[in-house]
C-alpha cells in the first residue's frame, strides 16, 4: 500500500492536507486519525476488501465531476414530521435548516464543537472509528476523521419526539464533501435519524453511533439518485446492554457507492439489524455493502438483509461478516444477501463470512443471485397483468424483505414509493 | 366460444411433439370436460391456450370468439376473457394475495377500457366471493399461494375466476387435492358462474367433480389428440373401466 514514497506527489498527503486548526480535543483526534491513515495507507485493488470495488475514484485527489440530477419529484421523507438539518455540497446550511432544538436532543455543529477545548464528543469522535480499524483497515474512515470539518454532534437524553433528518443537497458538479457525525444515545433514550440526498459530486461520510444500555437508534437513509455521484460512507456503531440499532439504506443510481457498517455488540441482549435495498441500472452502477458485526456479549441478535436489483450491466457487491467472540454465547446471527439480475450482463459479487469462537450460537447466512421467476411472471400475466407491471410487482416483492426491516410504517411507505418511482421511470 | 382446429404443438427446447392435431369446439353456455391418461397433453393444451412460453405451435389454430388466441400475449388473452385455473398454482413470495387480486382485476378492466375499481368496492367484492369459497381474511393477507395447502391453492384459483368473471374458463385438475367438502365448494363456485355467455373446459381424472358440475360434452384425450367425444356417460365409462377399452376401440 505504501506506493506513495516512490512517486513525487504523495496521494495520501494530498488527500490529508494540513490538519485544520481547532480546539485541543478535535486537533488531537484529527492528528491521531492522520497517523492511523499514514500507517495503513490508501487502499488498492490488492487489499482483501477492495477486490470487488475499485477505490481509484475515492483515492483521487480531486472529486470526479458529477452532474446535478433534477428529479422533479417530492424530496424523500417530505411528508414526515422531522427536524431538518441541511447540508449543501457538504456544508451546513443554516438558512434552510430548522432550529437545532428538539426536546431531549442536543444538536451541535461539528465546526462549533471542534473549536472548544473540551467536549463530550471527544470520547467518541474518531474513537469508534479507530476501534473499527481492526481487524480490517478502513482508510477512508480514518481520512474522514482526520479531515472532516462539518457534520453534527447529537446527544440524545430521552425519547426524541420526532426524527432528526440530515438532508444532503448537491449543487456544485465538482464538490468533494467530507462529513462526520457523532450520535450518543444515552441510557434508555431513543432517536430516529433520517438521511437523504446525493450530498455532493463525491462524499466521504462517517457516522459514529454510541448507544448506551437500553437505548434505541433507528436509521433510515435514501442515498441520492444523482447518476454520477460517488459515495463512501462508514458507520461505526457500539451497542450497550439491551440496546437496539436498526439501519436501512435505499440506494438508487450513483456511479459508486460503498457503504460500510461496523457494529459492535458489547452489552448482553443487544439487537443490531442492518438492511439495504439497492437499485442499479447500467454498466456504470457499482454498489458495495460491506458489513462487519462483532458479537462480544451474551444473547445478542444481529440480522443483515441486503437486496440488490441489477440491470443493464450493473454491479452489486456484498461483503458481510459476523464475528462471534469467545464467550458470546446465545448469539443469534442471520445474514442474507440476494440479487435480482434482470439481464445477463449484470453481476453480483458476494463474500459472506462467519467466524465463531463460542459454542452455543445460532448463525446462518445465505447468498443468492437469480433472475425473475418465469413461472410467477406467467402466472401474473395469465391473470391479465401486463408483462412490465408483472415484472415490477415481482421486483418489489423481491425487495420487500429488506423494506420490512423498517419499523415505521410511514417511512417504509415513503421508501416503497421511491422504489416504485424508480421502476416506473424505467419502463 | 373456443375453437381449436388441428392444433399441433411441440416443445421449443427439444424435438418433441406433444399435441398432434387437437380439434375442439366449446360453445357458449356449455361445459366440456376433458379426461385422459397422464401425459396425454391436457395441461399442455391449457398452457398453449393461455400463452405460456416454451411451446411451438407447428400447425393449426385456436381462437376465442373468433379472435386468434395464438397471436396474443398472455395478458391480452386474459383481457379477452380466457382464464386458466392452474393444475399447479404458482407461489409468489412477497406479493400479497389482495394486491395480486386487485392488480389483476384492475389490469383487465383497464385493458377493456373500464375504470379501475375503487378500493372499497374491491374489498367488498373480494370479501363476498371469498366467503362463498370459505377463504378467510388471513389467507387473503398472505403472499399469493405461499404456505397454502393444496386445497387452499385450488380454492384460491376459483376465487380469482369468480372475481375476474372470464368468458372461457379452463380448469386443469382443479379437483385434485380437494377433500369432499372443498370439492363441493369449488363446484358451487363454478356452477354459480354458469351462464349462457360463458363456457367451461374442465380437465379432470375423476367422475366425482363431474357429479357436481354436470358436463354437456366429455372428450377423451390420448397421445396428443381428442380420440373420443360423447356425453356424460363417457366419464362414467372411464370411471368404471379405465382407458383401456376406449384406447383399444380407437386403435
Ligand atoms: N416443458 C416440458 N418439457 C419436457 N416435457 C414436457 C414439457 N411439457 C410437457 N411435457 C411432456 O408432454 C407430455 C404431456 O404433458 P402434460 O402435462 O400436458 O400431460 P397431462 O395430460 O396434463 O398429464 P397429467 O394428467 O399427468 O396432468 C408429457 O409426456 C410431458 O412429460
Ligand atoms: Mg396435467
Amino acid at each position: 500500500m505504501a506506493l506513495a514514497e516512490k512517486t513525487g506527489a504523495d496521494p495520501l498527503e494530498a488527500r490529508l492536507g494540513p490538519v485544520a486548526d481547532a480546539g485541543a480535543w478535535a486537533k488531537a483526534a484529527r492528528g491521531e486519525a492522520a497517523k492511523r491513515l499514514r500507517a495503513m495507507g490508501l487502499p488498492g485493488r490488492r487489499d482483501e476488501y477492495w477486490r470487488f470495488t475499485n477505490p481509484a475514484d475515492l483515492n483521487a485527489a480531486e472529486a470526479p465531476e458529477a452532474a446535478v440530477f433534477e428529479t422533479g419529484e417530492a424530496p424523500t421523507f417530505d411528508a414526515i414530521d422531522r427536524l431538518k438539518i441541511v447540508f449543501v455540497d457538504g456544508v451546513f446550511d443554516a438558512a434552510t435548516s430548522d432550529d437545532l432544538a428538539l426536546e431531549g436532543v442536543e444538536i451541535e455543529r461539528l465546526s462549533a464543537a471542534a473549536s472548544r477545548d473540551i467536549h463530550w464528543a471527544r470520547e467518541l469522535y474518531g474513537v469508534l472509528e479507530a476501534r473499527g480499524q481492526t481487524p480490517v483497515a478502513r482508510p477512508f474512515a480514518a481520512l474522514n476523521s482526520a479531515t472532516a470539518t462539518d457534520g453534527v454532534l447529537i446527544r440524545v437524553t430521552a425519547a426524541a419526539p420526532k426524527p432528526v433528518a440530515l438532508i444532503y443537497l448537491h449543487r456544485d458538479t465538482r464538490s468533494d464533501a467530507v462529513l462526520h457525525h457523532v450520535v450518543r444515545v444515552e441510557a434508555g433514550a431513543s432517536l430516529t435519524l433520517l438521511e437523504s440526498g446525493p450530498a455532493a459530486a463525491r462524499i466521504n461520510k462517517v457516522l459514529e453511533v454510541d448507544i448506551a444500555d437500553g437505548g434505541a437508534f433507528h436509521h433510515i437513509r435514501a442515498q441520492g439518485r444523482d447518476h454520477e455521484r460517488r459515495a463512501m460512507t462508514s458507520i461505526f456503531a457500539r451497542l450497550g446492554e439491551g440496546s437496539v440499532y436498526k439501519s436501512f439504506t435505499l440506494t438508487a443510481n450513483g456511479v459508486l457507492t460503498r457503504n460500510e457498517q461496523v457494529i459492535e455488540l458489547t452489552g448482553d441482549n443487544g439487537v443490531a439489524h442492518v438492511a439495504g435495498a439497492a437499485l442499479g441500472d447500467g454498466k456504470s452502477f457499482h454498489h458495495d455493502d460491506t458489513v462487519f458485526i462483532t458479537h462480544d456479549a451474551v444473547g445478542c441478535e444481529s440480522r443483515q438483509v441486503f437486496k440488490k436489483v441489477l440491470r443493464n450491466g450493473a454491479t452489486g457487491v456484498f461483503q458481510g461478516k459476523i464475528l462471534v467472540k469467545k464467550g458470546a454465547q446465545k448469539t443469534d446471527g442471520y445474514q442474507i444477501s440476494q440479487s435480482l439480475l434482470l439481464d445477463e450482463d449484470s453481476q453480483f459479487l458476494a463474500k459472506p463470512e462467519l467466524e465463531i469462537y463460542a459454542d452455543d450460537v445460532a448463525c446462518s447466512h445465505g447468498s443468492t443471485s437469480g433472475a425473475i421467476d418465469e413461472d410467477a411472471l406467467f402466472y401474473l400475466r395469465s391473470r391479465g397483468v401486463p408483462e412490465a407491471d408483472a415484472q415490477d410487482l415481482l421486483t418489489l416483492a423481491f425487495v420487500a424483505e429488506a423494506i420490512q426491516e423498517i419499523e415505521d410504517e410511514a417511512i417504509a411507505a415513503d421508501i416503497l414509493a421511491r422504489l416504485e418511482g424508480w421502476l416506473a421511470r424505467r419502463r | 366460444m373456443l375453437s381449436i382446429k388441428n392444433l399441433h404443438v411441440s416443445l421449443e427446447e427439444e424435438e418433441k411433439q406433444i399435441l398432434k392435431g387437437v380439434d375442439l369446439e366449446v360453445e357458449a353456455g356449455k361445459v366440456h370436460a376433458i379426461m385422459g391418461p397422464n401425459g396425454s397433453g391436457k395441461s399442455t393444451l391449457s398452457y398453449v391456450l393461455s400463452g405460456r412460453d416454451g411451446y411451438a405451435v407447428t400447425d393449426g389454430s385456436a381462437s376465442l370468439e373468433g379472435e386468434d388466441l395464438l397471436e396474443m400475449e398472455p395478458e391480452e388473452r386474459a383481457a379477452a376473457g380466457l382464464f386458466l385455473a392452474f393444475q399447479y398454482p404458482v407461489e409468489i413470495p412477497g406479493v400479497g394475495n389482495m394486491t395480486f387480486l386487485r392488480t389483476a382485476l384492475n389490469a383487465q378492466r383497464k385493458a377493456r377500457g373500464e375504470d379501475e375499481m375503487s378500493a372499497a368496492d374491491f374489498l367488498k367484492l373480494v370479501r363476498e366471493k371469498a366467503k362463498a369459497l370459505k377463504i378467510d381474511a388471513e389467507m387473503l393477507k398472505r403472499p399469493v399461494n405461499v404456505g397454502f395447502s393444496g386445497g387452499e391453492k385450488k380454492r384460491n384459483e376459483i376465487l380469482q375466476m369468480a372475481l375476474l368473471e372470464p368468458k372461457m374458463c379452463v380448469l386443469d385438475e382443479t379437483d385434485s387435492g380437494l377433500d369432499v367438502d372443498a370439492m363441493k365448494l369449488v363446484a358451487e363456485g363454478v356452477n354459480a358462474l354458469r351462464d349462457a355467455g360463458r363456457a367451461f373446459l374442465v380437465i379432470t381424472h375423476y367422475q366425482r367433480l363431474l357429479d357436481h358440475i354436470r358436463p354437456d360434452v366429455v372428450h377423451i384425450m390420448a397421445d396428443g389428440r381428442i380420440i373420443k367425444t360423447g356425453g356424460p356417460e363417457l366419464a362414467l365409462e372411464v370411471e368404471e373401466n379405465g382407458y383401456a377399452g376406449i384406447l383399444g376401440e380407437v386403435a
